[in-house]
């Protein structure tokens, strides 16, 4: 387990190698974007892909809170849509995320109905499997605050495409037991507070890509 | 994106299974299947897919067992309460027009939303002149269907979606419970047709004022969501209505033009009049 800064040592992490950031939270989850998502630079290349566990009413309210707080369009997934770069996807509430390849450089949107999975739908592991299938390395995983295991798998799943994978700092998570349990079941790339995490997610910046 | 291993060997697991069982499931989204594979493995013992397709090829007992895997949709009693509200609202008072009814809930799976939809006719005094067809391609599920039993666990959610949908009276006047299980009113299906019917291989069969098909269009891919859509238009008399899943959309359908968005937020549309 490295527990990292942002910045110089995020050598891996250059913003043409990462097509999408894939996020699950829980318990404290919004409080956390809150933080996380108004850094997302403007020239973001990255398709942002978002779980959070809610009840179904507050869940359908997201992309809205969120629309007014970040340059970049914020949308609630539609099945079969294709992913643009650029753009924050969060998960509509009972249903699961999944990504599809839609071609040889692209990928689209699936919803499910299936079963819940760690008793949640949308499953944070579910979106982030089929997110490491189709992303592979390309894919920036990260685990925010919660209060169950959903994610775990997921995370490892991540991390054995050989993608990046973040977990917040748990003791600066509202809940810990999300972050200890990711950590538990894989190696994490980076531990790191919200604001580390907030200044990764400025270094995706389009504009600063040295070719 | 490379393809890997386990895409290799789950295209031709679906091929294996479209040549010696005739069931279809090239056109179906990848992602939800691959999931459901995975579980379908562990459940079978399978560390791989090629182990898995030999057993679905040499032993006769697999494939009827993995079907469940690949197509059961646990569904609620009135899912989407909204849905089933506009329905009343919005569709009903035209469907009343009719001298007699033809509905096509496609994809039935275990029965949940035909039940829900025959039990709202009937507070609505229209199931008497209804037919309701109800298919799905999994003989199993429509079985249990057609047998209208679920667990006692899980009437309280049917409930109150069923109260928050505006039913007129209480659920509990459609079902006896005894040991566990829940049994709805036999005189409910009355009026219902359970068939074998494949949205990715076979035809229309009927001419109906309503299709009502939901979580089903998400699991297949663009061509195969064209082709179920296309059945739809073509099951529909001049006007007639498609009922689909509060997040499915006809927006990137080559269908959308033959249809109007009746009630927007719960995905009713209404046939647009040919010419």
């Amino acid at each position: 387990m490295t527990s990292s800064t942002a910045g110089a040592g995020l050598g891996p992490l250059r913003a043409d190698r990462i097509d999408a950031v894939a996020i699950g939270a829980s318990a404290g989850g919004v409080e956390a974007l809150s933080v996380l998502l108004p850094a997302l630079p403007a020239a973001l290349r990255a398709a942002v892909l978002i779980v959070v566990h809610l009840p179904r009413e507050r869940a359908s309210v997201l992309a809205e809170i969120f629309s007014s707080k970040c340059v970049r369009p914020v949308r609630e997934a539609e099945d079969k849509e294709p992913v643009e770069q650029g753009t924050v996807y969060f998960a509509p509430p009972d249903y699961h995320l999944l990504v599809d390849k839609a071609g040889p450089a692209s990928a689209q949107l699936a919803l499910s109905a299936d079963d819940l999975v760690n008793f949640s739908r949308p499953s944070i592991d579910v979106l982030f499997e089929s997110a490491a299938d189709v992303y592979g390395r390309r894919l920036l995983g990260i685990i925010l605050t919660g209060a169950n295991h959903d994610g775990a798998a997921g995370l490892a799943a991540i991390h054995e495409a050989a993608g990046i994978t973040v977990v917040q700092h748990p003791d600066t998570a509202q809940s810990s037991l999300m972050p200890m349990a990711a950590m538990k079941r894989s190696p994490v790339d980076y531990v790191l507070t919200l604001d580390q995490i907030a200044e990764l997610l400025r270094t995706l910046d389009g504009d600063q890509v040295t070719r | 994106m490379a393809i890997n291993d386990f895409d290799i060997e789950l295209q031709l697991l679906i091929d294996a299974i479209y040549l010696k069982y005739h069931y279809d499931f090239r056109g179906y989204a990848r992602s939800s299947l691959k999931r459901r594979l995975r579980t379908a493995m562990s459940r079978f013992g399978c560390e791989t897919l090629s182990r898995l397709q030999d057993k679905v090829l040499h032993d006769a007992s697999t494939f009827p067992a993995l079907l469940g895997y690949l197509t059961v949709q646990v569904s609620e009693m009135f899912r989407d309460p909204n849905y089933f509200q506009a329905l009343r609202a919005r569709v009903v008072p035209l469907l009343r027009t009719y001298p007699s009814l033809r509905i096509w809930v496609a994809g039935c799976s275990t029965g949940e939303e035909v039940y829900s939809l025959a039990i709202l006719l009937r507070e609505e005094g229209l199931l008497p002149r209804t037919l309701i067809y109800a298919t799905d391609i999994n003989a199993q599920a429509l079985e249990q269907a057609e047998a209208g039993v679920y667990g006692v666990d899980r009437i309280a959610g049917f409930s109150d979606n069923y109260r928050r949908a505006g039913g007129t009276a209480s659920l509990s006047e459609y079902y006896t419970a005894a040991y566990g299980r829940a049994v709805f009113d036999k005189s409910l299906r009355e009026n219902i047709v359970f068939s074998d019917h494949s949205l990715a291989t076979d035809s229309v069969f009927a001419e109906v004022q309503l299709v009502s098909c939901r979580n089903v269009l998400i699991y297949f891919d663009r061509v195969l969501q064209d082709r179920a859509v296309g059945l739809f238009r073509d099951a529909l008399v001049r006007r007639g209505f498609l009922g689909i899943g509060s997040k499915e959309s006809l927006r990137f359908s080559s269908h959308t033009d033959a249809f109007d968005e009746l009630v927007r937020h719960e995905r009713i549309y209404q046939k647009r009049d040919e010419g």
